[in-house]
């Protein structure tokens, strides 16, 4: 199974191969027929509307607002409903640099989001720490606090580049397993016994 | 310059004179409020320009930059202590409003207390931050301030330290009573324009006092600077305030340069005007686009993005980037122009009128963007000398405070411009004063275009640039105000200190004095028409 879009082929996508052990998950847990459809037309659905959480700390965030703007478009795409309140967005665009400050609240905000919810680390800053990596204040990456789907780099990365990690994430949501899957609620407890990224106090 | 010197000597014989960039005066902390009392009143330094924290190794202290804003002349100060324990240095607080907020930058970064300072909270860093960051002792290692994920106490009452009778008694004072109600806004908002937060008493829908929470995106820039060599640190303003990254860029290769000695190519100098005005109209249409989109017009946002999408689209093509550029260089420009540069920019400047047009008919005259930005955050001339509020917010009030006028650099003073000054100082004339400038950079652009001269883009530079002992101070016009650039050199390939001294923060400081006593609603109408950058006023 080849999954891409209408105007670009399958060989121009990179991590492919990422995509397809997603794939081989699926195909090994043998999903029943009438689910596994259900599933399919659901994933269409929400890989078609993937809502941003207008989060951003520096300069990715301008490219995030000329992203939205008339010529680059999100609209498009059906990303358009950028939300400034995370229980209604599916996505945390983490735009900017995360500093010891801003560590707690990125994490409250990520766990305010519902369920199933994706990161995009977007820009140098967001995936290492970028130029400031050496800096006392600053979080070497985004994901030592929560984690992270897709990695966006540039500093800041182009809208181009941006529209291309919310288009791998759309393809990531479309081979997963929704019934049972990523259709979850689990107890704040279970999470972050699943995420031992940083110890919770 | 003669006559405050003697005027100086005359009343403080204890204070040391010396003349370097600027005249610089080395005053023992116990005379210092006495002397800036009659440097304000007196002399006529009615601007506190820079506040600078300092660590020399063996004495901690602070160096002042004051403005005369008469005669715009500069003057230094320098104040140290040798207590390295338990630093003190009298405050100027009542004096400037604008040091409330530095001096306790100062205590947030080297840990100095100002006595008389109501306020001597954290800034920047967090409340249970162990240990100065900026002083050359500090200990950067990450076990003793890890990232913490628990959130902080939140403070509801502050200390501050008087003298009385000799001795500094520590004392307490409420922020906020438990009566009052306090909304948190902030740090994820997006009228905010990035990640600031307020904390904001209200009393039915009148706002009564904001405590401003700074330090979300505080990224140690300046502290940063120390650890590279001077070539390495250009590259840290562009992300500083990025929506006048080569402006700021510029500033700092014109404080090097002076430091050095250098001459600049003329063709260097007038490229580097044009693409600071290009981004000064690019920087003030996504400020009028995102203010009347705070304001709830939505579609408001999508025409000046156009313009700047263009404007972008030069600087591209010639630098290559839509955001860092990282133009400018010590000794010029980094690359020469983009053949196409010329015709893109006529091509520009034959757009922009009708742009600008197009704006004022959409939204300038509509009734309801009047009632929400008329009379709404009204800031005299008087504070904003004394908030330091420079850039199209002092201006719109009425304090002709322009760094191109005031003390040119590269090719202004050849050039035919005005300073925009409105008078008004509310919402309104600040959002008109933005859209003016546009108009003044677009003539400032068209008397270039055409007369680049041929020549080198960039100066002959030693491979290793080492600076002097010594300091500078350097001042620009940014898009927000004037942005200054302070460096220390102890002779290195390194700096011992960089500051740099930026517009938004003095603005965010000035948050409190212009929304109290006004409508909660308005806080979103005053914060976006000051424009402030977050990561400009964190630094």
């Amino acid at each position: 199974m080849e999954v891409t879009t209408k105007s670009m082929p399958y060989g121009d996508w990179k991590d492919n191969e990422y995509i397809e052990s997603l794939i081989n998950e699926l195909k090994a847990n043998g999903t029943n027929v009438i689910v596994g459809k259900f599933d399919q037309l659901i994933n269409w659905g929400r890989s078609n509307s993937i809502w941003p959480l207008t989060f951003a700390t520096s300069c990715c965030g301008i490219e995030f607002i000329a992203l939205g703007a008339a010529r680059y478009d999100m609209a498009r795409f059906g990303w358009e409903v950028a939300r400034s309140s995370p229980r209604q967005a599916d996505f945390m665009m983490v735009a900017g640099t995360i500093v010891h400050r801003m560590a707690p609240v990125v994490r409250r905000l990520y766990d305010q989001l519902a369920e199933p919810k994706y990161v995009i680390a977007t820009g140098g800053c967001a995936i290492s720490g970028g130029p400031f990596r050496n800096s006392y204040h600053v979080v070497k990456g985004v994901g030592e606090v929560i984690p992270v789907d897709v990695y966006c780099p540039g500093c800041p990365p182009r809208p181009e580049a941006m529209i291309y990690a919310i288009m791998q994430l759309s393809r990531k949501m479309k081979v997963e397993k929704f019934f049972g899957g990523v259709n979850r609620k689990e107890s704040r407890k279970e999470f972050l016994r699943q995420h031992p990224i940083a110890e919770n106090k | 310059m003669a006559n405050i010197q003697e005027i100086v000597a005359a009343k403080f014989p204890e204070v040391e004179i010396t003349q370097g960039e600027t005249v610089e005066f080395t005053v023992p902390d116990a005379k210092w409020h006495d002397l800036a009392t009659m440097l304000r009143h007196e002399l006529g330094f009615d601007n506190l320009t820079a506040l600078i924290g300092m660590d020399w190794g063996e004495l901690l202290g602070v160096v002042y930059y004051l403005t005369n804003t008469q005669t715009y002349e500069v003057i230094r100060v320098k104040v140290t202590t040798a207590d390295r324990v338990k630093p003190f240095i009298h405050s100027i607080t009542d004096l400037y409003k604008v040091a409330g907020i530095y001096e306790r930058e100062v205590y947030d970064f080297y840990g100095i207390k100002f006595i008389g300072n109501p306020d001597m909270r954290r800034l920047f860093l967090r409340n249970d931050w162990v240990g100065y960051p900026f002083r050359k002792d500090y200990d950067a290692n990450p076990e003793i301030n890890p990232v913490r994920l628990d959130h902080e106490e939140v403070e509801d009452t502050t200390v501050s330290y008087e003298e009385e009778n000799g001795k500094i008694v520590k004392k307490e004072h409420v922020i906020f009573r438990p009566e009052e109600f306090v909304v948190n806004i902030g740090p994820q908002h997006p009228a905010t324009h990035g990640v600031l937060r307020l904390r904001t008493a209200v009393e039915g829908e009148t706002v009564t006092k904001i405590d401003l929470y700074l330090g979300y995106i505080h990224r140690g820039i300046e502290k940063l600077c120390e650890s590279v060599t001077y070539p390495q640190t250009l590259h840290y303003t562009d992300r500083l305030d990025y929506l006048s990254a080569m402006i700021n860029r510029h500033g700092l290769c014109l404080c090097i340069e002076k430091a050095m000695g250098l001459e600049i190519p003329r063709r260097a100098q007038v490229i580097r005007v044009m693409m600071d005005e290009l981004m000064r109209i690019s920087s003030h249409l996504f400020a009028i686009g995102t203010f009347c989109m705070d304001l709830g017009a939505t579609t408001m946002l999508f025409y000046p993005l156009r313009e700047r999408e263009t404007i972008l689209d030069i600087l591209e093509r010639t630098t290559g980037a839509r955001m860092t550029f990282n133009y400018n260089c010590i000794g010029g420009v980094i690359a020469d122009l983009h053949p196409d540069f010329q015709s893109d920019v006529k091509k520009l400047l034959e757009i922009m009128p009708g742009a600008i047009k197009e704006y004022n008919k959409i939204f300038t005259g509509n009734v309801i963007a009047n009632n929400r930005m008329c009379g709404v955050g009204v800031l005299t001339e008087d504070a904003a000398k004394d908030y330091n509020c420079t850039g199209p917010v002092g201006r719109a009030a009425g304090w002709a405070y322009d760094v191109r006028k005031a003390h040119p650099y590269g090719i202004y003073n050849e050039l035919d411009f005005n300073a925009v000054v409105r008078t008004g100082g509310d919402s309104m004339d600040r959002f008109k004063a933005r859209i003016a400038e546009m108009e003044e950079s677009c003539k400032i652009l068209a008397q270039l275009v055409d007369n680049i001269p041929d020549g080198d883009y960039c100066a002959k530079v030693p491979k290793i640039i080492k600076l002097p002992a010594g300091h500078w101070f350097q001042q620009v016009e940014a898009a927000r105000g004037a942005f200054g650039v302070y460096i220390e050199s102890d002779g290195g390939q390194q700096p011992l200190r960089v500051k740099f001294n930026s517009p938004g923060f003095c603005l965010a400081g000035a948050l409190d004095h212009l929304v109290s006593g006004q409508k909660i609603a308005d806080l979103i109408t005053i914060g976006g028409s000051l424009d402030y950058v977050v990561p400009d006023i964190d630094r």
